[in-house]
């Protein structure tokens, strides 16, 4: 069963790997290049948030502002756009980067200085960022005639076959990898998120961590929103609402611990991957998107119960706590 | 806070049976600072509006909080033993769904009650189970039990809605259950339940035992405190409220979609945890969450009599949440820094 835990993302790996394989026997269209490369462009957005959501969980906390840090980004970038239009796309980004890493800078201020708990913060800002849009924008939209081409177009470029979004994935990707692994600040994540107490011997300033986590988060997000409304053609204050659970959901199934400390970056991309195929899957199968949502949390609970078996097995503890204790100090 | 052993006792040993009573201490009580926000809400809302004050329209606004209200009470009691549960909306949905297949089938107020109880009693048993047995944490099992329970509605029932029931059911939701004062059923099953579960947590040993799990699930255990199967009691009963809760939505609305309760969890959460119950377990007490029921209820309703919309009196709400959590914080770090 150790081995299951060493190898669980090439376990999870070969399970897309059979999903994808099985798909495309009963429905051959969903096998096609075409196809694989409308998937990774479809859940690029979940890569990237994912990825960002996993860099908080990490630290024991939670982010669940994220999709309404996207929707209120994606609406102030975009109504920015309508006044400075046909800017360099790059300046857009920045500007999202820079609102969205704001407001992640807002809750990481709550929690890291006033030590309110992160679901807490996180819950009220989800409401106070979404009723914002209605506040800037009086309820109306942002439309694709409201854009300009340089805002518009950005998200379309592609590169391979590929588009912009995917390729801005991959360089979050690239740089969680670099900063999670090869960075003092990033091996803090884990340090903070493993053992408090101990972390705070070693001289790491959780304050710091937090900070740096919803900071991240934040800007994510916000990246992700300009990105959205621009691809999407639409800006509302409804865009990706619920979204942050399907964000969280893809962290569980990547195999990242909610009690904090544990989770990595392949992990992370192989459960965004999982939903993905599945979205994708069910059109292709003809089956109703209704089954989507079923599906997708029939998932969960396999994924995180099987893993807690492998980890709660030939120990007979009192307590999940006491088991999940042991489980991570025999890591 | 430590200065108060010094007070004029005979022996310098002298221990106290309980802190002294000090006024800062009193007014800083988070129940205090809880009726002081209602009272601001009421006195405020009562100079704005003249139709803020009428008993019908009183009543009338507690259709709007009475069943998630109901559902707050033993979230209240989840959290404080450290868990939680986000399934309890799509509960809602999966009783709704049955409740509205039994009145499309023709059947009659008590059958279409007993189901709507039922299936939340199974779904939240069904939680339960998991907690206990997978030791996974709460958070995740009923994120993903969420997303099964409301995506079972959702493959069932499509973009279709359910609109047939019986006028005697109906009538649950839409008549007031004493004319005078005007009580609508779910507002009189809330108070009703309020005083069951405050009696319970605060006046049995029951009760106590929660406190005890959600101040330290260990000692708990090792004192001899069947921790598993209160958790498994509790998430049963969260289904069955979310059953409740089913029942009086539906019949209130008299039409089942998919999406009914959308959001509820995060509505109720948010009551929890401005009535004074800890995120991290052990503290609250259950006149806190009313009292939390009743801030949030009319300020809603105020906001709404003074036509403010909806997503802007969630952001209001957000930032009460956070300021009412925060101000505590910062006003004890001046006082008492270390």
């Amino acid at each position: 069963m150790s081995l299951l835990l060493r190898y669980r993302e090439a376990i999870l790996a070969l399970i897309i790997a059979l999903m994808v394989t099985g798909i495309s026997l009963y429905a051959p269209p969903f096998g096609t290049l075409s196809n694989g490369v409308g998937v990774l462009n479809d859940t690029a957005f979940l890569f990237m948030m994912a990825l960002a959501q996993m860099i908080v969980i990490l630290t024991r906390g939670i982010d669940l502002s994220v999709a309404a840090n996207l929707a209120l980004t994606g609406m102030l970038t975009g109504m920015f756009n309508m006044v400075f239009p046909d800017l360099p796309a790059l300046i857009y980004v920045a500007l999202a980067l820079a609102i969205g890493g704001g407001l992640g800078l807002i809750n990481g201020s709550l929690i890291a200085f006033l030590r309110i708990p992160p679901i807490v913060v996180t819950l009220g800002t989800l409401a106070i960022f979404r009723g914002t849009i209605v506040v800037v924008d009086g309820g109306s939209q942002v439309n694709t005639s409201d854009m300009s081409s340089t805002f518009a177009g950005f998200p379309k470029l592609e590169l391979f076959g590929l588009s912009s979004v995917f390729w801005i994935a991959a360089i979050v990707a690239v740089l969680a990898w670099f900063f999670l692994g090869q960075t003092r600040s990033g091996r803090g994540l884990y340090a903070v998120g493993g053992n408090p107490v101990a972390a705070r011997y070693c001289g790491i300033s959780l304050p710091y961590q937090q900070m740096l986590a919803y900071g991240i988060s934040g800007a994510v997000a916000g990246m992700s929103g300009y990105l959205w409304v621009a691809r999407y053609g639409v800006a509302y204050v409804e865009i990706a609402s619920g979204y942050e659970l399907t964000v969280i959901a893809a962290c569980v199934i990547g195999g990242v611990s909610i009690g904090g400390g544990v989770g990595t970056v392949a992990g992370t991309l192989l459960g965004a991957l999982f939903i993905g195929v599945i979205v994708n899957a069910l059109p292709v199968m003809q089956v109703s998107p209704f089954w989507q949502m079923a599906i997708s949390g029939a998932v969960i609970l396999a994924a995180v119960i099987i893993n807690a078996r492998a980890e709660g097995r030939a120990l007979k503890l009192i307590l999940p706590e006491a088991r999940r204790a042991a489980a991570q100090a025999k890591r | 806070m430590s200065d108060h052993s010094t007070t004029s006792s005979p022996s310098r040993y002298t221990v106290a049976d309980r802190a002294p009573r000090k006024l800062s201490a009193f007014l800083l009580r988070w129940e205090s600072i809880l009726v002081m926000m209602l009272a601001a809400v009421i006195i405020g809302n009562t100079l704005k509006s003249p139709y803020f004050l009428d008993p019908f329209n009183l009543a009338d606004a507690t259709y709007n909080f009475s069943e998630k209200a109901i559902m707050a009470l033993i979230m209240a009691l989840l959290i404080l033993v450290r868990e939680i549960d986000l399934s309890v909306a799509a509960i809602v949905a999966l009783s709704s769904l049955a409740i509205g297949y039994m009145g499309e089938a023709g059947y009659g107020l008590v059958p279409l009650i007993a189901t709507g109880l039922a299936v939340g009693l199974v779904c939240g048993a069904f939680n339960g189970f998991l907690v206990t047995r997978s030791g996974v944490p709460s958070i995740v099992i009923t994120i993903g039990t969420m997303s099964l329970y409301r995506g079972i509605a959702q493959v069932s029932l499509g973009d279709q809605a359910l609109t047939t029931y019986p006028q005697r059911y109906l009538d649950l939701g839409q008549s007031y259950l004493f004319d005078w004062p005007p009580t609508p059923l779910s507002f009189f099953l809330f108070l009703v339940l309020a005083i069951c579960f405050a009696v319970f947590l605060h006046k049995t040993s029951a009760g106590r035992q929660l406190f005890a799990i959600g101040a330290n699930p260990v000692a708990a255990r090792f004192s001899g405190i069947r921790v598993d199967r209160i958790r498994l009691i509790l998430f049963t009963l969260s289904g069955l409220l979310a059953g409740l809760g089913a029942v009086l939505l539906t019949a209130r609305i008299g039409v089942m979609r998919p999406n009914i309760a959308l959001g509820w969890e995060l509505d109720i959460i948010t009551m929890v945890i401005l009535g004074g119950v800890a995120i991290s377990g052990g503290v609250g007490t259950i006149g806190g969450v009313v009292l939390a029921v009743f801030v949030l209820g009319l300020a809603t309703f105020g906001l709404s009599l003074m036509n403010v919309p909806g997503i802007v009196i969630n952001v209001l709400l957000g930032l009460l949440l956070i300021i009412s959590i925060a101000a505590p914080i910062i006003i004890r770090g001046q006082s008492g820094r270390r």
